[in-house]
């Protein structure tokens, strides 16, 4: 009985481990977890959820606004997420507005699975000097580990969730070790225009990596490469990669893939961990904190009871919080052992500090050589098949770039589905055609735009940061988040610096940009959290003075409370960091088989 | 009819728009935050539509205008979009509330203009007659004042009908969208496609 009632959770006096949170972070764990034998009772805020459920072939014709945004489905209609997005009915949070301050966005998913459902698969490694920035530039925070430590758990996530790529051998943008990736997409013909002109520019487009079966896992060889000596767990993951089906080349993966293509949660990590009988899970559990034994150490975390509204109080031996980073801080700071004010595990007052998103900054355009091209179908795996890995270390070393850190580039173009919006305002193409020339124009222009979207990395600053909320509750009754947020130069003039490197890009490719490249990099970068990023909070580190938790991501002060989320991360490089997530609870999930085998948990 | 008289005409129009525009907000739900995905919705099941009869003669008349029938295609009245733009202002979202505002007061702006200009209705006047209003309002960037608010409506009008129109199974044939089908395998570009932009 893998799902289970609030009650009968609490009720269950034997769990080893709970894990708050069932997205990238939760469902990694838990799989590590339950595989190695170790019961685990996972608690999600949000509904069950299936990728039955998925609209994949739908198209907007069928949809409500013809499936364009709303305030209740903010990346359209069927977008794979459900009660989120930007707000949740009843759950609030604040955006500090004081001097200085920009406003903070904060995406959530409420469903099993999370946000996984509809990311965007981009899975990309952290180099070797992400973890130890400071080391290079004296800017930011060192990781307590290096590359080398999470480089055998990057191998095992792309092994198990499938992730395609290529090895380009490029600075700071790691290979992957033989037989992890799969090949990856043909690119398509804007790909291949966008590759030509950057290595004009001198910069390279190489093969995107994404978390899509090209091909079929080998599911013969990879359970015993992934749980060397565990024939249980050898046999249930072989099982249930055969189950697995490969992309059809068809339909978004932000709707969520019913076939399992993709790497989602609810599709990859929580199936194998239900098929080892060691996982429950209780949907609509809002956890509020985390609880105490008498010896100082968690005893487990009290939730309401959202079909009910009651408090249940659920036990184990050990605690993961894997919520998301904003959520996982607020629980611990929602938990309050003998009245304290400041949270638990806060005693050096760096719970909240460090928030990070990733920077952001977009411009798109129109080329001339795209235009009236045959028809063919361009849709692919739904996301890059190629990307621009950040190319500018030596230029920052020489000092000829005013920011440091970098940023790759993503892009699209394509004769993709027509939206709603596809062809708006195309105006500033016809100059205002209407009629028959308009019907010409828009088969002129259908497939000819390309988008670039620049993701960096931003520098922890002491003004980025969340706190709790004095007043405002949600409707459980748990205080809320509040944000604060400001970008330093080091962020505004990489943005910049993307609105001038894409429109060299789209003037080399003949293209015209739509909207002029924006100079001012308060202006070109994106709100904070709405790359939905979001980093930081409780971070790792060697000194308990300095950091909130340790290297195994284990807090200082509660020896059996760990954190399995992007919050212990130190720093938010341009990667985006679902992967390093995975691989770094992997890593986490190992440490606490060990302890729990060594019976110190 | 003179420019004085224009102005009454707006005045007139503007003061019964934030009433319609309370009723129909009033009369519809939200569809909330975890709808059915898998069903097929019409215009009108989720929230009543709102267009009195004489709106939706105009908006028919707009729509095939800016998307009329050709070769290649129907027009955009064919295809559905009337209703599409009867659901869209008549929904209860922020953005929709906006667009009702402005399609509402432009095509009452449209009419005033029609009489100010050829003493007739807009379902009236002839094609040339209309084109010569359109031709005025086509592009914000090149209007003149007075047609500015014009424009802005017309500019927004034309994007919602061919969102509408481009969305429809008939407006993907005519743009020769070919996808959202399983395919064995992704072969990348034609050698043909290739040649054309100059990379084979």
């Amino acid at each position: 009985m893998p799902f289970i009632s609030a009650r009968a959770a609490a009720a269950h006096k034997d769990y080893d481990v709970i894990v708050v949170g069932s997205g990238a972070g939760g469902g990694q764990i838990a799989y590590t977890l339950t595989l190695e034998g170790v019961r685990v009772l996972m608690l999600e805020a949000g509904r069950k959820y299936d990728a039955s459920e998925a609209a994949m072939f739908q198209t907007p014709d069928v949809a409500p606004l013809r499936g364009m945004d709303t305030p209740d489905k903010n990346f359209g209609f069927y977008d794979a997420t459900i009660d989120g997005g930007w707000q949740v009915p009843g759950e609030p949070y604040v955006s500090a507005t004081g001097p200085g301050e920009t406003p903070f966005k904060w995406w959530r998913a409420r469903m099993l699975g999370g946000r996984t459902n509809h990311w965007g698969r981009i899975s990309l490694r952290n180099g070797p000097y992400d973890f130890k920035p400071r080391a290079r530039d004296g800017l930011g925070i060192d990781w307590p580990i290096g590359y080398d430590d999470l480089a055998p758990y990057y191998d095992k996530v792309e092994m198990l969730v499938g992730v395609y790529g290529a090895n380009d051998g490029l600075e700071n943008t790691p290979n992957s070790s033989p037989g992890c990736l799969l090949p990856p997409p043909k690119p398509i013909v804007s790909d291949l225009l966008v590759q030509k002109h950057t290595a004009k520019l001198g910069f390279p487009t190489v093969a995107g990596h994404r978390a899509v079966l090209t091909q079929a896992l080998d599911w013969k060889t990879v359970p015993a490469k992934l749980h060397p000596g565990n024939l249980t767990a050898q046999k249930i993951l072989a099982a249930d990669m055969q189950k697995r089906v490969p992309c059809f080349w068809a339909t978004p993966c932000g709707n969520g893939c019913s076939i399992r293509a993709n790497y989602q949660s609810t599709t990859v990590h929580l199936p194998p961990a239900l098929a080892s009988g060691k996982l429950d899970i209780v949907t609509d559990a809002m956890v509020s904190e985390v609880t105490l034994r008498k010896d100082g150490r968690a005893s487990g975390v009290r939730f309401v009871d959202r079909h009910t509204g009651q408090t249940v109080e659920v036990r184990a031996r050990a605690v993961v919080l894997a919520a998301s980073a904003p959520e996982s801080v607020r629980i611990l700071l929602n938990s309050h052992p003998s009245g304290s004010a400041q949270g638990l595990a806060n005693s050096s007052g760096r719970l909240g500090r460090y928030l990070m998103d990733t920077v952001g900054s977009s411009l798109g355009g129109q080329i001339p050589l795209l235009e009236n091209l045959p028809p063919h179908n361009e849709e692919g795996a739904s996301g890059g098949h190629m990307y621009v890995p950040w190319w500018g270390y030596k230029a920052q070393a020489a000092g000829k770039l005013d920011f440091p850190r970098g940023y790759h580039i993503e892009f699209g173009g394509g004769r993709r589905m027509p939206g709603f919006d596809s062809l708006e305002g195309l105006e500033w193409l016809t100059g205002g055609s209407y009629g028959v020339k308009l019907k010409e124009d828009a088969r002129r222009y259908y497939g000819s735009f390309v988008g670039f979207s620049g993701r960096g990395e931003m520098i922890p600053n002491d003004n980025s940061y969340c706190e709790i909320d004095p007043t405002v509750k949600d409707r459980w009754g748990i205080p809320v988040l509040k944000f604060h947020w400001q970008w330093s130069e080091h962020e505004t003039r990489q943005a910049a610096h993307m609105q001038k490197t894409f429109a060299d890009i789209i003037e080399s490719m003949g293209g015209r940009v739509r909207d002029a490249p924006e100079a001012d990099g308060t202006k070109a970068i994106s709100a904070g959290g709405s790359i939905i990023h979001e980093i930081g909070g409780a971070i790792m580190g060697d000194d308990p003075q300095t950091s909130v938790v340790n290297k195994w991501c284990q807090t200082w002060e509660v020896s059996n409370l760990f954190l399995a989320d992007g919050a212990p991360f130190p720093s938010n490089a341009d990667k985006n960091p679902t992967l390093t997530i995975m691989a770094n609870a992997w890593r986490v999930g190992d440490h606490i088989v060990d302890r729990l085998r060594r019976r110190e948990l | 009819m003179d420019r004085r008289e224009t102005i009454k005409w707006m005045l007139a129009a503007a003061a019964v728009i934030p009433l319609a525009r309370l009723e129909a907000a009033d009369a519809a739900k939200p569809y909330g935050t975890d709808p059915d995905l898998q069903r097929v919705y019409h215009p009108g099941e989720l929230w009543p539509l709102t267009l009195t009869p004489e709106q939706r003669k105009q908006v028919t008349l707009l729509c095939d205008t800016i998307v009329p029938a050709d070769a290649v295609s129907p027009s955009a009245s064919q295809v559905g979009v009337v209703d599409l733009i009867d659901e869209w202002i008549s929904a209860p979202y922020p953005v929709q509330q906006q667009d009702r505002d402005l399609v509402l007061t432009g095509l009452a702006w449209m009419d005033s203009e029609s009489q100010r200009r050829f003493s007739q209705p807009l379902l009236e006047i002839t094609p040339p007659q209309l084109h010569a209003i359109c031709d005025d309002i086509c592009w914000v960037a090149k209007a003149r004042p007075e047609f500015e608010q014009g424009a802005r409506f017309f500019a927004r009008y034309r994007d919602l009908t061919t969102g509408g129109f481009y969305t429809s199974p008939q407006g993907r044939a005519d743009l020769r969208y070919v996808g959202n089908t399983p395919l064995p395998r992704f072969d990348g570009p034609p050698l043909e496609v290739l040649k054309k932009v100059g990379l084979a």
